[in-house]
């Protein structure tokens, strides 16, 4: 019983993309919700495979850019109009056409801010631990080979009848890592 | 000599595509190849190179010293001409560092995939030339102490900068591209760093953990990464042309004969990437054949790169004669009188130097002998950055130097610290770019396997290993 609770899943080793494309689309069709595949680089197609929704980032990026341009007037609108007015060339205080490359800048860099961290903060890195990591096949996820694992937590998870599903899917080895 | 293998890519085939990854590479030795600079013991040559170059970065310390010291009555500057080396060399060094951003994001929104081999080392040179950029508008303000003055900082005399300046423009444009570069480039590297991390022992394995951010391939993740990386090339690609845009506009805005040019944001633009090409095409020649990487960086790049010069080298030239045009064609006598001077004045020589590397030389890449000649194209970029250079020093100390009032005419000649302090920039940059090749991936490594025909999951096992997971 202490066993399967210390379990994280079944990890799957594929030699290709082809093989482990074709595994996702079986494991998505079994109807399992708890598991992934892991890739040296991103697979064409494979979040079709897998079932996997859209990316949020673009909203996250949106709201960050938005928010950054009108940070950027506002900012601009405000020291020239409120905290430091001072007529320059005879301009209006509030002379919206010159603030404009400074808007753009910031919508730029606040858009990029959300981009960027809005990414790790979704996939939830840094993660400097992760059970994954026990596994010593697991290196090479970042080097030639292709996975999938499954966790112990999905509910049609079943230690062995899983493995064997994965190895009938194609595998060339199985093993089940422990949290 | 190139071998058959290296030229191998260079025909278009209707039927199908050229390779760019040559030779019988896989996964797996694209990336002993790419890990190799990192795991070989440290070459005698690239210690050479590094002392060469951290002497430079001496050079630039203890000229800055001498200025921060002594004040920029040390500089050439005279009463007439109060920008010169010092705004040349910002130009020079923020124009190189748009290759980079260029390679990485339009071409990635135009779907150019030879880009995947070089853009992780241009897009290096472009953050360490955005640094030697920084270094110089950061010393000539003169009261070095009081530099914060260029961000809007609240502070005790409740003054704020002047937002309708484009000097103060290209605070934010500079910084903002500094930054959001840097943040392109960490994210490209994270799934390499991995790949590192997961082939080192010791103290290394921890160094590229910490930086590799938890990293373990999860598809998951690979979609909003990739979502992430789209939308940063989105937003770069603007930005790029904003920031030499805003650059020009420290003139364009300017009453000055021969700054005061609506041409002035598209032609430096052009002018900023055909330096940068250059300077990419001379590192990517250096890096390629010092840690072989002949099958990655193939002819084919060195050519698109080539055409692109060419492409930009005549627009360049183009906006020259376009210039002149202008000056003849407003009937502007102070426009026309300094364009004249340009060509005939006292800094004639700099401006033929200029015409000469940026406009002549460059059209040898009509030839597809001479694009494809590793020697021509590295000498070829040499000249150009050698042009793009005069040719920022022409526009500012020749329109400088002759103003309205003859009384104030002057000639402007660099001090021994104007010099030193533009070749120490350049120890600052070699220093920087040694330490990234030797330390991180030249090359994306998770990129280029993309681009290789077994990463389509949808057969084509050229090979590799076939599928062993049932019926297509």
């Amino acid at each position: 019983m202490s066993q399967k609770q210390n379990l994280y899943g079944v990890l799957a080793e594929f030699p290709t993309a082809a093989a482990v494309y074709q595994a996702c689309e079986k494991v998505r069709d079994k109807g399992f919700k708890n598991w992934d595949a892991h890739t040296p680089f991103p697979v064409h197609g494979l979040e079709k495979a897998m079932g996997l929704k859209a990316s949020k980032v673009p909203w996250i990026v949106l709201v960050m850019g938005l928010s950054g341009a009108t940070g950027g007037m506002g900012l601009q609108w405000w020291i020239n109009t409120q905290a430091y007015p001072l007529v320059i060339s005879g301009k209006p205080f509030f002379s919206w056409q010159a603030f404009m490359p400074v808007t753009f800048e910031l919508g730029v860099l606040l858009g990029s801010f959300g981009a960027v961290f809005g990414m790790l903060f979704i996939n939830r890195l840094p993660m400097w631990y992760h059970s994954l990591f026990r596994s010593q096949r697991f290196e090479k996820v970042t080097d030639d080979k292709f996975f999938i694992s499954i966790e112990a937590i999905d509910p049609k998870f079943d230690a062995t009848a899983t493995s064997k599903m994965l190895t009938e899917l194609g595998a060339t080895h199985v093993e089940l890592v422990e949290q | 000599m190139e071998t058959s293998v290296t030229l191998a890519n260079l025909e278009e085939h209707v039927d199908k595509r050229s390779p760019l990854v040559l030779g019988k590479e896989t996964f797996a030795s694209v990336t002993n190849i790419v890990a190799k600079p990192m795991e070989m013991k440290t070459p005698k040559a690239w210690w050479i190179c590094f002392l060469i170059a951290f002497s430079g970065l001496g050079v630039l310390g203890a000229s800055i010293a001498y200025l921060f010291w002594e004040g920029v009555g040390v500089w050439g500057l005279n009463n007439r001409v109060g920008w010169a080396w010092d705004i040349t060399n910002f130009v020079f060094w923020v124009g190189i560092g748009h290759a980079g951003t260029l390679i990485s994001a339009i071409l990635f929104l135009f779907r150019q995939k030879w880009r995947t081999s070089i853009n992780r080392a241009a897009e290096a040179m472009t953050i360490f030339a955005v640094i030697c950029a920084l270094v110089f508008p950061g010393i000539h303000v003169g009261r070095v102490w009081v530099a914060y003055w260029l961000f809007p900082i609240p502070n005790q005399m409740l003054m704020w900068p002047n937002f309708r300046s484009p000097l103060l423009w290209d605070v934010f444009a500079v910084s903002t591209y500094f930054t959001v570069s840097t943040l392109f480039w960490f994210v490209g590297l994270i799934p390499d760093i991995a790949t590192f991390r997961d082939r080192s022992k010791g103290i290394r394995k921890f160094v590229y953990g910490i930086f590799a951010l938890g990293w373990r391939g999860s598809q998951r993740h690979w979609l909003n990464y990739e979502r992430a990386y789209l939308i940063l090339a989105a937003l770069s690609t603007p930005l790029v042309l904003s920031v030499h845009t805003i650059v020009s506009f420290d003139f364009a805005t300017s009453q000055l004969p021969g700054w005061h040019a609506t041409i002035f944001p598209p032609y430096f633009v052009a002018g900023a990437i055909f330096s940068g090409f250059a300077m990419v095409i001379n590192l990517m020649i250096l890096c390629r054949w010092v840690f072989k990487l002949e099958h990655l960086v193939t002819m084919r790049h060195f050519e698109n790169m080539a055409k692109i010069i060419l492409l930009t080298g005549s627009m360049v030239g183009y906006a020259y004669a376009m210039e002149f045009f202008i000056a003849w064609y407003s009937g502007n006598p102070y426009e026309r009188f300094i364009f004249i001077s340009r060509a005939t004045g006292p800094y004639a020589w700099a401006y033929w130097t200029m015409v000469t590397c940026n406009v002549v030389i460059p059209q040898l890449f009509w030839s597809r002998k001479i694009r494809t000649n590793l020697w021509a194209l590295f000498i070829i970029s040499v000249f150009v950055n050698i042009g793009m250079w005069f040719e920022r020093f022409v526009i500012i100390v020749t329109s400088l130097h002759r103003t309205f009032l003859p009384s104030s005419w002057a000639y402007f000649r660099p001090t021994i610290i104007d010099i030193s302090t533009f070749i120490g920039s350049f120890g600052l940059f070699f220093t920087l770019f040694l330490l990234f090749v030797r330390f991180l991936p030249i090359v994306a490594i998770s990129e280029v396997k993309t681009v290789m025909p077994e990463a389509d999951p949808h057969g084509h096992d050229h090979g590799n290993k076939p599928a062993t997971g049932g019926a297509h």
